[in-house]
């Protein structure tokens, strides 16, 4: 291929000036409708989201997504997640993780063109600078211009806009931690706590920094991803390419000139204009693409107003683009291969066992803690007695009855400080979605505790649907 | 000046830096990033002079916040002595009793005395009150030398044992071995008997059971029962603070009752407060599951 060659960069400083990208608006196509309706919809869903409701009857909040921090609760509509269960979050993540890798594989850079964060408010940040201002040329005229009253009054309506936006991010951050309505009303009468207050500023400061002023050089200069992309591309993944056999060489378009002899790159500069990032995708991919696709929107425009075929950039694979510099039918990309297939079976590993191990989690855990000082105490009588403090924690939000017996040591009986004591069995009852802590004895017979550790299995037995949990904790004693 | 060239393959230009042949290319840093930097350099000056920063020979420069984080554990101390001193009066004003049945008071009692406990009884006591074989009791059974009762682990806590203090707990182990009382044989003869009571199967009609009757029953009673009053421990059972092991079971007895050894524990009324002897009697009580 025909390697264009850039022209050295004249002045020979270790520091780059940041060029203000205006990007141009792309009236129609694909790629920008899907991002409209992308934005919209992601912005509706995270400002909206923390209102829905989720009944979970008296007592319990009703808010269907919730972090509850000062409770110790996650809630996502019917799971409710108790701390020592984070790691489903961690599953999450996970899930998360791979489903971005496979997308790339697959699509390329969909997380960065089209749902990342950074990527919804920039482009929603740029569309307040076009309604107030207009599009490209006339927000490069007003950079330009000298400072009027009306370029103030601009560029303040533009601050306000972007400062609005960002503190109604800020404030639907932190509706997910507490009661979304109790904590609206709160903040606006100001009586909300400083850290409420806190956090929307500093979520808000950092959504007015980078999508106001940061931008592209977010995506270039900290955000991770871009940098190893090209080790989740392969040539069969889709990606912003642009048909160098097809466009090349290129020149201005001449009313009454044919396109014989030359390529179809009319070099109209759309493709750069409206870049976010404001490269020329005609070098190739580069690290700085995100893969938005505006640019295949704006040539597709031209290449009709040319009267050429459509998919001078298009969103293929390299593969394809081979081929059809080859003059091959360009179908040759090969979505099941060994990269997707892993992906896919990652995928479905983590997601069934994540669903499996949801769908059957148990409602009653129990945490057992053998005292270690002392190990054992031998009372009076000669009987080996171990101290527990045995937790049960009743995960549903309805109260239970629980029957606890022991097993694995003959003779052994329990005690409760403060409660039952000489018995073998006992019922107790756990309120609804709280932890019942037990201070417990466990007494056994001299003669029954041969060993220095002995297997004491606790057997707990939810009374009204049965269920038996049984855990197992060490009996210690003097040994023989 | 350092000589810039161009590299054709990555289109880029060199530093100009060469060292041995070696060139570096030139990938300019975004100015926005320098001025960060600049801005935490200039951030850090400011907080020299805001907060506590230098050494100086005998000090250090206090910064204009006054800051101090020892000033910031002084005022939580404070706070936390002011959120205490309410249950304090509470469980000075209560009784024993009453601060075993109140739910939040008993609570707040156990609480304060395990960490009491800690500082000051588990040093000798052993952390969980394990105690120490033959040196001091392990306060995790149901054994109590003195008594176990929460008046009685109270008044020990408070006066101590075989002390200076005029109100603690006084009394001595007579050593038979000595002056001729018992000689060799009949002491061997009795820690035999001795032994036997804590077998749960007493050897009657044994000499030594005889000399028990005589010498010991006053103190011990009858059967080893023991008698509290006086700290004269139960032999019918499997606690022996001055045993020892199983091989040396019997010598222990022996050294025992020819050259006793007593036990000592300080009185604490007067360096702990009302209030802290209190939640210990309580946590104490608790441990051994209480008398």
């Amino acid at each position: 291929m025909n390697q264009q060659v850039k022209e050295p960069q004249s002045s020979g400083s270790m520091y780059a000036e940041t060029v203000v990208i205006h990007p141009r608006h792309v009236k129609k196509g694909l790629f920008r409708a899907a991002k409209w309706w992308l934005m919209w919809g992601l912005l509706a869903f995270f400002h909206l989201a923390p209102f829905l409701r989720w009944d979970r009857g008296p007592g319990a909040p009703s808010q269907a997504i919730l972090a509850d921090m000062d409770g110790r609760r996650g809630y996502f509509f019917f799971i409710e997640i108790w701390p020592q269960e984070v790691y489903y979050l961690t599953g999450l993540l996970l899930f998360a993780a791979i489903t971005l890798f496979f997308m790339s594989a697959l699509a390329g850079r969909v997380w960065c063109g089209f749902l990342c964060w950074q990527t919804v408010y920039t482009d929603l940040f740029v569309q307040i600078e076009r309604w107030v201002v207009g599009d490209r040329s006339a927000r490069m005229n007003l950079e330009r211009a000298p400072w009027t009253a009306q370029k103030i009054v601009k560029k303040v309506i533009i601050q306000v806009g972007w400062l609005t936006v960002s503190a109604a991010c800020g404030i639907a951050f932190v509706l997910y931690f507490g009661d979304a309505f109790q904590m609206m009303k709160a903040i606006f009468t100001l009586e909300a706590s400083i850290g409420v207050y806190s956090f929307i500023a500093i979520i808000g400061g950092f959504c007015y920094l980078l999508a106001g002023f940061a931008r592209e050089q977010v995506c270039l200069y900290m955000c991770p991803y871009s940098r190893f992309q090209s080790a989740m591309f392969d040539e069969h993944s889709l990606i912003i390419s642009y048909e160098e056999w097809r466009g090349e060489p290129r020149a201005p378009a001449r009313k009454g000139q044919g396109f014989e002899g030359r390529g179809h790159c009319i070099d109209c500069k759309m493709c750069v204009q409206v870049c976010p990032t404001g490269i020329d995708i005609r070098e190739g991919l580069q690290m700085a693409c995100i893969g938005c696709g505006l640019c295949v929107d704006a040539c597709n425009s031209m290449m009709d107003r040319v009267g050429l075929p459509r998919g001078l950039i298009s969103y293929d694979s390299i593969t394809n683009v081979n081929s059809r510099a080859a003059g091959g039918p360009g179908d040759k990309t090969r979505l099941v291969r060994m990269r997707t297939i892993l992906y896919t079976l990652l995928l479905t590993v983590i997601g069934v066992g994540m669903v499996l191990s949801l769908g059957t989690r148990r409602t009653t855990e129990v945490n057992i803690l053998h005292e270690r000082a002392p190990m054992y105490v031998q009372m009076s009588d000669g009987t080996i007695r171990n101290g527990y403090t045995y937790k049960i924690l009743n995960m549903i939000r309805q109260d239970r009855v629980y029957n606890l017996k022991l097993a694995g040591i003959d003779g052994a009986t329990m005690e409760v400080v403060g409660g039952e004591s000489n018995v073998t069995q006992m019922d107790l009852s756990v309120p609804g979605d709280e932890i019942t802590t037990l201070r417990l004895y466990v007494n056994a017979p001299e003669e029954k505790v041969t060993d220095k550790k002995t297997d004491l299995i606790f057997i707990l037995t939810e009374k009204s649907e049965g269920t038996e949990l049984r855990s197992t904790s060490l009996f210690a004693g003097p040994g023989r | 000046m350092a000589h810039v060239e161009h590299d054709v393959i990555s289109g880029q230009n060199t530093t100009g830096h060469e060292w041995d042949g070696i060139k570096e290319l030139n990938t300019p840093l975004p100015k926005w990033w320098v001025y960060v930097f600049w801005a935490c350099v200039i951030w850090a000056i400011g907080y020299w002079v805001a907060m506590p920063t230098w050494p100086t020979t005998s000090d250090y420069s206090r910064g204009m916040m006054g800051y101090s984080s020892r000033g910031d554990l002084a005022n939580e101390l404070e706070l936390q002595k002011k959120a205490r001193s309410q249950w304090m009066t509470k469980l000075e004003a209560a009784s024993l009793q009453q601060i075993k049945d109140d739910k939040t008071l008993l609570n707040y009692a156990m609480a304060g005395g395990k960490i009491a406990f800690g500082e000051n009884c588990s040093a000798c006591h052993g952390s969980g009150g394990v105690g120490v074989a033959g040196a001091y009791p392990r306060l995790a059974d149901d054994e109590w030398i003195w008594g176990g009762s929460l008046d009685d682990i109270h008044q020990t806590i408070q006066y101590g044992i075989r002390n200076e203090n005029s109100e603690s707990r006084q009394s001595e182990m007579l050593a038979f071995g000595t002056g001729d009382a018992l000689d060799k044989t009949q002491v061997d003869q009795l820690a035999d008997y001795v032994l036997s009571l804590s077998s749960k199967t007493p050897a009657a009609g044994s000499p030594g059971e005889a000399i028990f009757a005589e010498r010991c029953t006053a103190c011990h009673q009858e059967g080893g029962v023991g008698t509290k009053e006086l700290g004269a421990p139960a032999l019918n059972n499997s606690i022996w603070l001055f045993k020892g092991d199983k091989e040396s079971a019997k010598q222990g007895i022996v050294n025992q009752v020819t050259k006793p050894r007593h036990g000592v524990m300080p009185a604490w009324a007067g360096r702990l407060d009302a209030a802290t002897i209190k939640m210990l009697a309580v946590y104490v009580h608790s441990m051994g599951g209480g008398k």
